[in-house]
This record gives C-alpha cells, sequence and structure tokens, in this order.
C-alpha cells in the first residue's frame, strides 16, 4: 500500500462468546474498532485473551455473536509464535510472506532492523531478533487492522519503542491494533480493556 | 415421520424419553427375532446339496456383512446430519454407531473364516467380498482410533465426521478396486435383479435373523447413545464449578 | 497465484534442508526394499516377480511416514494461521501443500526407482511399467495422505494415527499401481487398464482431497 493511502477499515464485535475445550470463557464482547484505534486487551493469564484474540483474527468460530470486518483481507494475526520457519533465513521466511501477502519485503524488514541479521537463519537468532521477524510480518502485510499477543515479550527497551513507533505511524496512516499484553504499552490514545471474570 | 420429529428428536429431554421406552422393545424384537432366526436356521432349512450342514453359518454372516455396511452408511449420514445442519445428537449417534459396526464387521469377518475353513480348507482365503469387509473394518478402526485422539470433543466430533464422509465416498471404490484386484467371486445372490435365486426356505431364517440385527443395532444405539448423554450431562456438572465466562470491560 | 507456487517452492526447500523429511523419506524406501530382500532370501529371480508390489508397498510406506510433517509443523509454529488468512481458497492451499509433498517424496522415490530396481535384476524397457506407475500414482498417495494430516495437524505424535486413517484409502492405489507394474512387466493386456484405474484414482484424489483437507483443516485453527 503506498504510503499516501489511508486505511479505512473498521471491526465490530457484536455480542461475542468464545469457547476453549468445549466450554464458553469469554462472553458478551462489544467492540468497535475505527481507523487510528488502539485498543489493548489486559487481563490475568488463562482468561482467554489469545482465544478473544483469534475470534477477532477470524481464525476461531466464534461460540455466540460475531465479529463483522468491512474488509474481510484487511486483518494480519501476530500470535506468540513468530510463524516463521527455522531453518530459513530471515530473508526467505520475508520473502515466502511477501509472497502471500502480495507484498515487499524491504520496508518491513528495514522497520525492524532485520538487516544486521538477513542472511541468517531464524534458528541461529536470538530471541529478540526472532520476535522481531514475527512482527516485521505486521508490517509487511500492508494490512488495516492489526492483531497481536504479546508483541514486546521478550524485546529490550529500544526494540520495544521502535515496536510503539511502528504502531503510532500505522495508526496515523489509518491502521488499528488491537493487542494483548501484559507488559507496559505506550500507546497514546489507547483504550484498555480488562477481562474480568 | 413428519420433517419436524427429527428435529423434536434432537432434543436430549424427549429423545430419552422416547429411547428409555423405545429400547426395551427394540431388544426384546432382537431377541424373539434371534430366536426364530437360530429355530429356522439350525431345524427348520434345508442343507445346501453342495455345502452341507455348513450353510447354516449364512443366516449369522451374510446379515452381519450387510450391517457392517448398512452401520457404516449409518455413521456417515448422522456425520453429514451433524455437519451440514449441526444436528445435536447426529455426532452422537455417528460416534456410537462406529463400535457397534466394528463389532458387525468383526463377527462377519469371524463367521466368514468359520465358514470358510470347511468350504475352502483354510480359515482364510482373499475372496473379494471378505477383503472387502476386512478393509471395512480398518476403515472403522480409523475412525474410532481418530476420536480417541481428539481430546476436544466438539472438535473431534467435526473431524471424525469429515473422514467418515471421506470414507463413505471411498467405500464402492475400494470395494470395486478389491472386486477388480479378484475377479474369482461368487455374484451377490439374494439382491440380484430377477430376484432372489436361493431358495425360499433358506430366505426364512435369513429374514429373522437380519430383523434380529437391525433391532440389535437399535438397541445397542439407544443405550450407548443414553450412556453418551449421561457422561456428557455429568461433565457439565462437573464443569459448572468452573468459573463463568470472563467479560471484556473499560478501564 | 504467486502464493501457491511459493507454497511449493517453501515446502520443497524445508523437506530438503536440515530436518525436512525428503531424504530420510527415500532412505526409508531404500531400507525396506533391502528388508524385503533379506526376508525372501538371495533369491534373485523371485525378486524380480514380486519387485512390483515390493516396490511399489515400499514407496507406499516411504510416503506413510512423511506425511506428519505435511501441517502439523506448520500447525506448531503459526505459519498455519498465516496460509488461512492469506488464502483465497484453502482448497488451493491444501493443493500445493499436497504437491510440494509429492514433490518431496514421491517423485523422489519414483526418481530412485530406477536404481533401486537394478536389485531387483529389473533395467532398460522392463522399468516403464514400473516408473509410469509410480508417475502416476505417488501423487494419488500425497493428496490422500496430506488430507489425514490435515485431520491430525493438531496432534503431537500423530503418525501412527494417520497411517491407521489412510492405509484402507490407499487400498485401490495400491491395487491398481502395483497391479500396472506388474501386468506391464508381464507383458499383460490389463496393463492399460490399470494404468486408467490408477490414473483415476489419482485424479478423484485431486479433486475431492483438497476440499476435505480445507474442511480438516478449518477445524484445527482453533
Amino acid at each position: 500500500m503506498p504510503d499516501a493511502a489511508r486505511y479505512t477499515v473498521t471491526l465490530a464485535a457484536c455480542d461475542l462468546a468464545v469457547a476453549r475445550g468445549g466450554r464458553v470463557i469469554v462472553d458478551g464482547v462489544n467492540l468497535a474498532i475505527e481507523p487510528g484505534d488502539a485498543v489493548v486487551i489486559r487481563g490475568p493469564n488463562g482468561a482467554g485473551k489469545t482465544t478473544l484474540l483469534r475470534a477477532f483474527a477470524g481464525l476461531l468460530t466464534p461460540a455466540g455473536g460475531e465479529v463483522v470486518v468491512s474488509d474481510d483481507r484487511q486483518r494480519v494475526f501476530c500470535g506468540v509464535l513468530n510463524a516463521g520457519k527455522p531453518t530459513l533465513t530471515v530473508n526467505e521466511n520475508l520473502r515466502f510472506w511477501a509472497a502471500l501477502y502480495g507484498a515487499r519485503v524491504a520496508a518491513a524488514r528495514a522497520a525492524l532492523g532485520l538487516e544486521p541479521v538477513e542472511h541468517r537463519p531464524m534458528r541461529e537468532l536470538s530471541t529478540g531478533y526472532q520476535r522481531r521477524l514475527g512482527l516485521a510480518r505486521l508490517v509487511l502485510s500492508g494490512r488495516a487492522i492489526w492483531i497481536v499477543d504479546e508483541p514486546t515479550a521478550g524485546l529490550d527497551a529500544a526494540s520495544t519503542t521502535a515496536f510503539e513507533r511502528l504502531l503510532a505511524e500505522h495508526r496515523a496512516r489509518g491502521g488499528a491494533a488491537i493487542i494483548a499484553t501484559h507488559e507496559p504499552l505506550d500507546a497514546p490514545g489507547a483504550r484498555t480493556l480488562e477481562l474480568q471474570p | 415421520m413428519a420433517a419436524t420429529s427429527l428435529y423434536e428428536l434432537a432434543n436430549p429431554v424427549r429423545f430419552e424419553r422416547i429411547a428409555a421406552r423405545a429400547f426395551p422393545v427394540s431388544l426384546i424384537a432382537a431377541a424373539l427375532l434371534g430366536a426364530f432366526g437360530l429355530y429356522f436356521a439350525l431345524f427348520n432349512s434345508p442343507a445346501d446339496y453342495q455345502q452341507g450342514e455348513t450353510v447354516r453359518i449364512m443366516y449369522v454372516h451374510v446379515p452381519a456383512a450387510w450391517m457392517a455396511m448398512f452401520c457404516y452408511s449409518a455413521m456417515a449420514i448422522s456425520s453429514i446430519a451433524g455437519f451440514v445442519w449441526k444436528h445435536p445428537l447426529a455426532d452422537v449417534a455417528a460416534k456410537e454407531t462406529a463400535p457397534i459396526g466394528a463389532a458387525f464387521t468383526f463377527l462377519a469377518l469371524f463367521t466368514g473364516s468359520l465358514w470358510g475353513k470347511p468350504m475352502w480348507g483354510a480359515w482364510w482365503a482373499w475372496d473379494a467380498r471378505l477383503t472387502s469387509v476386512l478393509i471395512l473394518f480398518f476403515l472403522y478402526l480409523g475412525y474410532m482410533a481418530l476420536w480417541r485422539a481428539i481430546p476436544d470433543k466438539t472438535r473431534a466430533a467435526k473431524l471424525a465426521a469429515i473422514l467418515a464422509i471421506v470414507g463413505f465416498v471411498n467405500v464402492p471404490i475400494i470395494k470395486f478396486s478389491v472386486d477388480w484386484w479378484n475377479s474369482l467371486h461368487q455374484p451377490a445372490s439374494v439382491l440380484r435383479a430377477g430376484g432372489p435365486s436361493i431358495h425360499a426356505d433358506m430366505l426364512t431364517p435369513l429374514f429373522f435373523t437380519i430383523g434380529a440385527y437391525v433391532f440389535g443395532y437399535v438397541a445397542l444405539l439407544l443405550a450407548s447413545m443414553r450412556n453418551e448423554l449421561m457422561a456428557r450431562r455429568l461433565a457439565r456438572m462437573e464443569s459448572a464449578s468452573a468459573p463463568s465466562p470472563a467479560s471484556l470491560v473499560e478501564r | 497465484m504467486s502464493a501457491f507456487f511459493a507454497i511449493i517452492a517453501r515446502d520443497v526447500a524445508l523437506a530438503f534442508r536440515a530436518g525436512g523429511g525428503a531424504l530420510q523419506a527415500v532412505s526409508f524406501f531404500a531400507l525396506t526394499i533391502v528388508l524385503f530382500a533379506l526376508a525372501v532370501g538371495p533369491d534373485l529371480a523371485l525378486m524380480s516377480d514380486i519387485a512390483a508390489p515390493v516396490l511399489w508397498t515400499s514407496a507406499l510406506l516411504a510416503t506413510l511416514i512423511s506425511l506428519e510433517q505435511v501441517y502439523r509443523p506448520d500447525r506448531e509454529d503459526g505459519s498455519l494461521d498465516v496460509l488461512a488468512e492469506t488464502s483465497d481458497v484453502l482448497a488451493l492451499t491444501a493443493f500445493a501443500k499436497a504437491t510440494a509433498h509429492w514433490i518431496s517424496t514421491g517423485l523422489l522415490l519414483t526418481a530412485a526407482t530406477p536404481i533401486l530396481a537394478l536389485l531387483f535384476n529389473i533395467e532398460g524397457p522392463a522399468l516403464w511399467p514400473l516408473l509410469l506407475s509410480l508417475l502416476i500414482g505417488a501423487p494419488g498417495l500425497s493428496l490422500i495422505g496430506s488430507f489425514a494430516a490435515a485431520l491430525t495437524a493438531a496432534l503431537p505424535r500423530a503418525g501412527l494415527l494417520i497411517a491407521i486413517i489412510v492405509s484402507p484409502l490407499y487400498a485401490p492405489i495400491l491395487i491398481f499401481g502395483a497391479g500396472a507394474a506388474s501386468a506391464g512387466a508381464a507383458g499383460d493386456p490389463q496393463y492399460g487398464a490399470n494404468l486408467a484405474l490408477l490414473g483415476a484414482s489419482s485424479l478423484f484424489a485431486a479433486i475431492f482431497s483438497p476440499l476435505a483437507s480445507a474442511a480438516a483443516l478449518r477445524f484445527n485453527l482453533d
């Protein structure tokens, strides 16, 4: 997507309920996401943050209610796993994703500062660099709604700041994000929601 | 049966009420038909001019082979109902039909082997129909193994349903390939166009025993479905103490 | 369409990297043949009589052991989510995955067959029926097998389960494939018919297996 273009994608959850192992663990979720929005979801371990994110991403069929997106192909999900292949190099992983999303590699690689390790297989990278590679997919996808699980886990302070800057730029272009995290995240104007039993 | 009554049956409470009454009826029907069938099979039907007394194994073997196929079809149809129309009891019916069908399949193989010893002089011959039934037995095993392997029962129901449907589509292809593989087999004699070719006195016990098998299947299915539903109710009661669903609140 | 070929290229690359299953499968193929020979005895005439069934069974088993690699790693590292969210038609993605599996196992086994056939004293024109049957039948094995892999994508140790699920479904391809190879070697007129039925089985699998795999994958995303 050219830099000048702005995203106009919206997402809404209506009375959403999600189940894990056949049991409803979160229900009554109503949420509206407009361009530029950021939502931070907090809550104790096992409350169902990841399950809820997967439902927002359209990867999990809700147990009740629905998730409505104005453009179905504008969500990108980045879970705790980085979705890369350990035996492929950073560039090979990025190129594969670029082919899937119909995007280019260079901007995302630069945005996450991956050039120093671009020719190394993913399994040789530190945890922090592996996470950066995982997050690079958000930028690379060019999609409007980022749905991210624990983006900054394993990142040092500088990398966390870099992610916060990328998030701000993404929102400035009309992008939106739903982020589940335990860690502090500097996202001005973000709504914080808590999963409470 | 009216279209609505199927959905009424889908209500577990209503199912329980109907099953509680239908179970003893089908059990008694199976026992009576089985008793009549065995009487005619053993005492009131002619011995075969070629196979002699051993032909009487047919009365337990042939219906078992039919039931093997019948149960697989029932399993596939229940799976389609569970998959497409999300019929609540259909998944349970499919799951509980599998071991019964596998038992009929095993019975068909076992009696086939017993029948084979005097006929072929060996406990097993790679006869086309027997081989097809053996492969059908392995299809049942795969289906049951998949159910057992997946801990989340809602997911297991969906995936097992897909496997049952795929298996059902493949049954005629497997049957054809095995026939091709071994074209030396007897032509199907009862369901042949132009009417049955075997002696009418042999048909009477056959129809009794097939009736006994069908009602036996119904009785076993109802009993195991009631068990399964009770087990699920128990699991639900135990998980009632689990924390209630979380909700998302603005902070 | 570039995504389709990117998936094939990546999976084939992964199969040949360290930890990939391609070389293991072809080694297993060769080993099974040697084990058969050890069990049968050093009778080359007998071995060449049973060459077609032995090679076909070994190829089937080698395919079987590598099936677990089709979807489980993708599900474990999060790649399956990426495939799902970028896929327009999930069945087409499943078709690409099955094709990659065929290239990294079936095609490789077929390529190794002329060398392994020497162990059965088969060479020259006698090799053609064997190669042709594997070339037509092995894609069917990968297609049907990848369906079982899709069913069990979320299960940690599914190798044996996949074998139990898929073996009965393999019966037609084994019958027509080994049948074609044997008939071809013997100059039997049934050769063509077996080959045609083998082709029909693979084609049938090519149409229905990706659809069934896609349906199974949807339930393995949660």
